[in-house]
């Protein structure tokens, strides 16, 4: 049977990609969707390049989770960057900070079911997203 | 270092992305386009994206750079072969892609560039004009 959790590092450009391919094989061992799997990959692309870019590295944990007869892949991306000091502001469709878009957050929360996200100035932040199929 | 590679047929380039793209390798591509557009002094640059499961923020925000830049140094860009999840996603995500041309398959692309460097496509200028 296959593990329940797993925990992947981000720590460079290439973890991102590794991130994106972990988060698809546990969409696919789900049967998510195609555009579901797309969907959460996506998602897991844009925060890992902000946990890697904003919070100085960090984690992903996968896991499968269930809600009754539902199931769904949650993903748990974890830094101890400098923490976002106004995540409402940060939520917002082009905000920005690194010079990009500014639709990391706020598209990467369009693209799930379920968005998470606690952080503390100078201690880090936590964002857990859950796609349900 | 890793590249993708960038294929010149006639006035036109092609690349066709096959891999899953870290950070690094988009901008690299970026960078490797401008160049060959200048040095071939290209009219069109056809980007083939069938095989990409995914395009973030990140990935978009180059394709949007790459049509931005061509288009400054006269050439026209053209994206082929999104698969419809990977529109679907981006669109949610909040790209629509506006500036860029896109077509569904490398053939219908050719086509669109043919059409932009077919000199009957230029407006004529006043000393072509006739009498």
């Amino acid at each position: 049977m296959a593990p329940r959790s797993e925990v992947h590092p981000i720590a460079g450009a290439n973890d991102v990609v590794k991130v994106r391919q972990v988060a698809r094989s546990w969409a696919l061992d789900l049967k998510l969707s195609l555009v579901d799997q797309t969907k959460l990959v996506t998602a897991a692309s844009e925060l890992a390049r902000n946990t890697l870019d904003h919070g100085h590295g960090g984690t992903m944990r996968v896991e499968q989770v269930e809600n009754g007869l539902r199931k769904g892949i949650k993903l748990t991306f974890e830094d101890k960057g400098p923490g976002i000091p106004d995540i409402a502001m940060a939520l917002r469709d082009g905000y920005t900070t690194g010079g990009g878009l500014g639709l990391g957050l706020s598209g990467s929360k369009r693209l799930v079911n379920e968005f998470d996200i606690k952080s503390e100035v100078g201690r880090g932040t936590t964002i857990a997203i859950t796609r349900w199929k | 270092m890793e590249r993708i590679p960038i294929l010149k047929l006639g006035d036109f380039l092609l690349v066709t992305i096959q891999v899953d793209m870290h950070d690094q390798l988009a901008i690299t591509l970026q960078d490797d386009l401008t160049t060959q557009i200048a040095k071939h002094a290209s009219r069109g640059v056809l980007i083939d994206i069938s095989s990409l499961e995914i395009v973030d923020s990140f990935i978009g925000r180059m394709l949007a750079n790459i049509a931005a830049m061509s288009k400054v140094l006269d050439a026209q860009t053209v994206l082929t072969g999104m698969q419809p999840a990977v529109a679907i996603t981006l669109v949610e995500l909040g790209m629509s892609l506006s500036g860029i041309k896109t077509a569904l398959n490398v053939e219908r692309g050719m086509e669109i560039l043919s059409q932009f460097t077919d000199p009957g496509y230029e407006p004529q200028d006043a000393d072509g004009s006739q009498e």
